[in-house]
């Protein structure tokens, strides 16, 4: 049961972070003729974060976390990754306004003319406050 | 500077009609951010950090400080018409303040909750004003040793404060710490953590982390439920809004601890404005003559954590201006945004940058008597914010936020980075580890290790440095008596005691 708790799982990810960090720190100088090095700081919290992912492994609770709803914020997030991942070929405006679209007419369920029109005023928004407006460049 | 002297300079300063709008605009925020469930003060500061670097530094704090102390206002209208906090602050002002609501005293309960962040509000102010300045002299005697060990007691009381599990909070302060040393290490030019990324060589953006875990890690909780919650009407007039008589004289006692309350426990770092509300609520109940009405709508019940909460805010910001140490993390964005226009808040802040300092010691004077005006009359007007759509709310978070990183740096490299801390943030909320730390590890973490280093090498590599000198030692000492608490069951079960109520 320990096996498949979330504390579980999360110490094992972050005792791996943990182990990194150390193999890295261990790999640049402790002390130098100056003083500490730049592996002093890293080999402790290093070493920190094992400690105290390992007791996470071994005594941390066993009941599991609320899951329910996490595909809605998943699928949020995938759409918000997409997003910024094509951004550079097709630019903020048809990137944002997809995923506006996506929230308003996929997570919410709303008509795709509803959805349409708040993604094409939040973009026009977004064109008048910033470039406009305020002079600060869109991506 | 004697402190009139100072008051009279910062009045000038925030007088001024740019300053004044700043203010204004600030505080508006603030109470818009304040009432919105799942948009908080460091989320909504986060994301406006990038475009301040626009504006003069005084007219930028004022506002900042304008949404931080202006949220705590406008949350308690949320917890008064929906009984759901607008921030965590106010979420032991549900209690008391939904039950006045569902009586059909929404109008008292709106009314009192305004003035008693008001006096509260003003007394906190007070009290930054008078205990900054010496603290600051007092600080001016610290060097590397003593504020690596105030780092680490400031660290150690969010970790005893921030979560039910330390091991959590502790990693999470330790995983900020090591995104603060991702980069150039700035004594031998070793580029650490850096993956083979050229981008990654100056360094994680602290902004790129708090926007990433506080705005969009929270709009990605938020968009876990479908629902959007009922709102109960709002009286409309005045009149209807305004505490009787008899109300004010029953409060006089919660206006006057929740003031003083606020401020002390603002001053500790890391306990932040709901622990103040909720221990404020217990003194409160405590020493009350009908305490066993507490819970069923008693004016006390608002009066007394909403005091506490806005006075907390003056206490918060002695250390973050004097010592340069941050004690949540709102006021850990509030230290980088300080960087981030060239200041160094420490002992010497106050006496290099008395404008700055004064004008926002006296903005906050300015602050709270807009926020009075705003709160009462408008609070209706403000309740309509609870009915902005949620399925455009989030697409214009999102849009700002990527905006807010791209218009800083030009780089899309920040804004992956940004979707992959709102989901380290997401993911942190559901595996219940505290964000605080990990920001305020992140906004700690270079300053802490050049000051170990710093003190190694005055000390030629003996640690006996950090407990030979009496200040760093009993500092050190606290820091260590708090992380060892969980292995004292009779305080550890206090502690925890005191957590899930501020989780309830």
């Amino acid at each position: 049961m320990r096996r498949r708790s979330p504390d579980f799982w999360s110490g094992l990810a972050l005792a791996a972070l943990g182990g990194y960090i150390v193999i890295q720190a261990r790999g640049w100088d402790y002390l130098t003729e100056d003083g500490p090095g730049p592996g002093f700081f890293p080999l402790w919290y290093g070493l920190g974060i094992l400690a105290c992912s390992a007791f996470l492994v071994f005594f941390g609770k066993d009941s599991p976390s609320d899951w329910r709803g996490a595909g809605r914020a998943l699928a949020t997030w995938a759409a918000l990754a997409v997003s910024v991942a094509v951004l550079k070929w097709v630019g903020f405006a048809l990137s944002f306004a997809a995923l506006t679209f996506f929230i308003v007419a996929v997570m919410y369920r709303r008509p795709p003319v509803v959805a349409a029109l708040v993604a094409l005023g939040v973009v026009a928004g977004f064109y008048a406050v910033f470039p406009l407006a305020l002079g600060v460049a869109l991506p | 500077m004697d402190i009139a002297a100072g008051l009279i300079q910062g009045f000038a300063v925030a007088l001024q009609p740019a300053n004044l709008l700043w203010c204004f605009v600030g505080v508006l925020l603030g109470t818009v951010v304040g009432i919105m469930p799942g948009l908080g003060p460091p989320a909504t500061i986060a994301m406006l950090l990038p475009l301040t670097a626009l504006m003069n530094p005084a007219g930028a704090m004022i506002m900042l400080a304008g949404i931080y102390y202006g949220a705590k206002y406008g949350g308690s209208t949320t917890s008064i018409l929906l009984n759901v906090p607008g921030e965590s602050a106010s979420v032991v002002t549900c209690l008391d303040g939904y039950a006045m609501a569902r009586k059909g005293r929404a109008g008292a309960a709106l009314g009192i909750a305004a003035i008693a962040s008001f006096i509260a509000g003003t007394v906190g102010v007070l009290g930054l004003m008078l205990v900054a300045p010496p603290l600051a002299r007092f600080a001016l005697a610290f060097s590397a040793p003593e504020y690596f060990a105030l780092m680490a007691f400031g660290l150690s009381m969010v970790v005893l404060l921030a979560g039910r599990s330390m091991a959590k909070a502790l990693l999470a302060t330790l995983v900020g710490l090591w995104i603060a040393g991702i980069g150039t290490d700035l004594f031998t030019s070793t580029s650490r953590f850096t993956f083979g990324r050229m981008e990654l060589l100056s360094g994680i953006d602290f902004v790129v982390v708090a926007i990433g875990i506080f705005a969009i890690g929270e709009v990605l909780a938020n968009m876990e439920a479908r629902e959007e919650p009922q709102v109960l009407p709002v009286p409309k007039g005045l009149r209807n809004l305004l505490p009787t008589m008899q109300d004010l004289r029953d409060c006089r006692f919660a206006f006057a601890q929740g003031s003083v309350i606020g401020f002390l426990v603002g001053v500790l770092p890391g306990a932040g404005s709901t622990i103040a509300s909720f221990i404020s609520y217990g003194v409160e109940k405590a020493f009350s003559r009908r305490r066993e009405e507490f819970g069923t709508g008693v004016i006390e019940g608002v009066a007394a954590p909403e005091g506490a909460n806005n006075s907390e805010t003056g206490g918060a910001l002695v250390p973050l201006l004097t010592l340069g140490i941050p004690g949540s993390g709102t006021t850990a964005i509030l230290l980088a945004a300080l960087v981030l226009w060239g200041f160094k808040p420490g002992p010497l802040f106050i006496a290099e940058n008395p404008n700055l300092f004064w004008g926002l010691v006296a903005s906050m004077y300015i602050g709270n008597v807009m926020l009075l005006v705003l709160n009462l009359p408008l609070v209706p007007v403000f309740a309509q914010v609870l009915r902005t759509p949620v399925y455009v709310l989030y697409p214009l978070i999102l849009g700002v936020s990527i905006v807010g990183i791209y218009g800083a740096s030009g780089s899309l490299f920040d804004l992956m980075l940004l979707a992959a801390f709102g989901l380290l943030g997401y993911l942190m909320r559901k595996l219940d580890y505290p964000s605080a730390p990990l920001i305020l590890g992140l906004v700690l973490g270079g300053a802490m290790e050049r000051a170990l280093r710093q003190s190694l090498m005055m000390s030629e590599g003996s640690l006996s440095i950090l407990v030979s000198r009496p200040i760093s030692a009993v500092m050190l000492s606290f820091a260590v008596v708090i992380l060892l608490i969980p292995l004292f069951s009779r305080f550890n079960s206090w502690r925890l005691r005191a957590l899930e109520q501020k989780d309830s």
